[in-house]
């Protein structure tokens, strides 16, 4: 059985919020009743049969053919089966995230796996600001899980990140990991402005540097770890795949020694 | 020649229409790499010294198998070591403080789980705190480690390893021959073969008991004293199992994570006895029982014929 398709019809005059369209949420409801639910952000009312032709599948898969940067809290709270968006996802993507796959052929906005505890996100192109995060107010971002981006990541990716891993093939924005709390970041290109600041434990690997650190990072010097070994290892056979470190020695900081300071960078030698 | 019951030959060699009794154990696997082969030794052995029997070290452990860089889980050599208790929580104890004082104490040692079952023992959670405050913890791809920084670097272990309930403990063999040279012999041929057969291990010096026991003695508070029917100093003085010639008796013990790899070690060793010969090696292949009250893994060694 193929799965449950969403064809954008023509790019939505305002922001959707796409929050209902999760497999558990779906599963057992007749394609009227799809059509019916409420999607709209506006006074306009927008509902599911305005924006999208809609062909029944195994709501377990979910497909969104065509994408939109206005196509926001794809996935919220899904807690299994896969979402497919090709094309471009709004901000919120996989917010709150328990478990399952969502999938993005192109970029999303910002706070993309915000708060997640599980699952997996596998960002094609860029991310949004607060890549993980958690939204004003919230204790804690990410929290368990594992988010791939293939591009760049832009503002205070990791925030407040308790746990789970986030690979980010290309840069990250300013401030990577501020105020992190535990977890693993690698990114494969450089880190812009001040990664880790005020980051409580947790573990950066940042495979092409970083602009700069806060003067509250000490440098540990060389390390030959075999836990980079055990992760490059682990991450290839795994959801991450393929990182830019395959076990040799790196130069380890140790900070941010302004809080806890039992969090790690590890950057090339 | 009382309770001897040799309905079987195989190569000259005689073998007893016996059974080995065994008994249900908790049993784990852990694998120990290091820099080198040498060091990955030192430490498992380290690790499984004193552990020969239960009921004095509170454990039994061995080595499994030694591993090539490709079968560990860090790409260095290493050894693959099992242990075994009565239960679950007394494992815990005994591997979790030879961890502490033999492995993270051994120069570039690593430890990781190798066995999955849903029931689990502590492995570096039970001695992060070592560290002092200094542990991290990571956790990725369904696996927890404790890394413990450490004078020589970083002591790098696995959370927890999987236990099971289906070991079983005391499969043995009793090689009988005219001198000790030839028992000595015949258990060496045994346990060179037996070493082959994975989740298995024979955890006495060698691999081989000259110190068999029986269960209670005539001494008030012993658990096990000598076992004088097939002690060949006390034939005629004792209700002896032994028939004139033999003149010394070894025992190999077998502990595995199944009942079949218990047999299947069993197996390999009787062949490797009857290939010797008793010219050579053991006269006669019996086993311990207690009467298969005891124990509900009946080893019967006619079943277990090359």
């Amino acid at each position: 059985m193929t799965g449950l398709t969403f064809r954008k019809r023509e790019e939505p005059a305002e922001r959707l919020d796409l929050s209902p369209l999760t497999p558990s949420r779906l599963a057992g409801m007749a394609e009227r009743d799809i059509a019916a639910l409420a999607v709209g952000t506006s006074r306009m009312g927008l509902r599911v049969g305005d924006v999208f032709d809609v062909a029944m599948g195994d709501a377990a898969a979910i497909r969104f053919e065509g994408g939109s940067d206005r196509f926001d809290r794809i996935g919220e709270a899904m807690d299994g089966g896969e979402i497919t968006v090709a094309g471009d996802a709004g901000v919120r993507l996989g917010r709150m995230l328990a478990g399952g796959r969502i999938s993005v052929s192109g970029s999303v906005g910002a706070h993309a796996g915000s708060a997640m505890s599980g699952g997996v996100i596998a960002i094609s192109g860029n991310a949004g600001e607060r890549l993980g995060g958690p939204l004003a107010g919230e204790m804690m971002g990410m929290k368990g899980g594992t988010i791939t981006v293939g591009g760049n990541a832009g503002v205070r990716a990791g925030d407040r990140m308790r746990r789970g891993v986030i690979f980010v093939t290309g840069a990250a924005g300013e401030d990577l990991a501020s105020r992190m709390i535990a977890g693993t970041i690698v990114v494969g290109g450089r880190a812009a402005a001040t990664p880790g600041r005020l980051m409580k434990r947790g573990t950066l690997v940042l495979c092409s540097g970083a602009e700069r650190f806060a003067p509250t990072f000490l440098d540990n010097g060389p390390a030959d770890l075999l836990i980079l070994k055990i992760m490059a290892d682990a991450f290839a056979k795994g959801e991450v795949g393929e990182v830019p470190f395959h076990g040799a020695p790196m130069r380890r900081l140790g900070g941010d020694t302004a809080v806890l300071g039992l969090g790690e960078v590890f950057l090339p030698l | 020649m009382p309770g001897v019951n040799d309905t079987m030959t195989v190569n000259g060699v005689s073998i007893d229409d016996g059974f080995a009794e065994a008994f249900p154990m908790a049993g784990t696997a852990i694998q120990i790499t290091a820099i080198n082969e040498k060091w990955a030794l030192e430490a498992a052995r380290s690790m499984t010294g004193f552990a020969t029997s239960v009921i004095a070290c509170g454990c039994e452990g061995g080595i499994d198998k030694v591993l090539t860089p490709a079968e560990t889980r860090d790409g260095r050599p290493g050894v693959r070591v099992l242990f075994f208790s009565f239960d679950a929580g007394g494992l815990e104890k005994q591997v979790t403080t030879r961890l502490g004082q033999c492995i993270l104490t051994s120069p570039t040692s690593a430890c990781y789980a190798d066995f999955d079952s849903e029931t689990k023992i502590d492995l570096g959670s039970a001695i992060r705190y070592f560290a002092d405050g200094w542990q991290i913890s990571k956790k990725f791809e369904g696996r927890h480690f404790w890394r413990m920084p450490v004078m020589e670097g970083e002591f790098l272990c696995e959370a927890e390893t999987g236990v099971t309930t289906d070991g079983v403990g005391g499969g043995n063999l009793l090689l009988m021959a005219r001198t000790t040279a030839q028992a000595l012999a015949a258990s060496e041929a045994a346990i060179e073969a037996m070493r082959k057969v994975p989740d298995v291990i024979m955890p006495f010096p060698g691999g081989i008991v000259r110190s068999g026991s029986k269960v209670g003695g005539k001494y008030k508070g012993m658990m096990a004293s000598t076992n004088d029917a097939y002690c060949p100093t006390l034939k005629g003085v004792t209700k002896s199992e032994l028939t004139p010639e033999i003149g010394s008796v070894l025992e190999i013990v077998i502990d595995g994570l199944s009942a079949r790899a218990v047999a299947d070690a069993m197996r390999v060793g009787i062949k490797a006895v009857t290939d010797l010969g008793p010219e050579e090696g053991a006269l006669r292949i019996g086993a311990g029982n207690y009467g298969g009250n005891l124990g509900p893994h009946h080893f019967h060694l006619k079943d277990l014929l090359p």
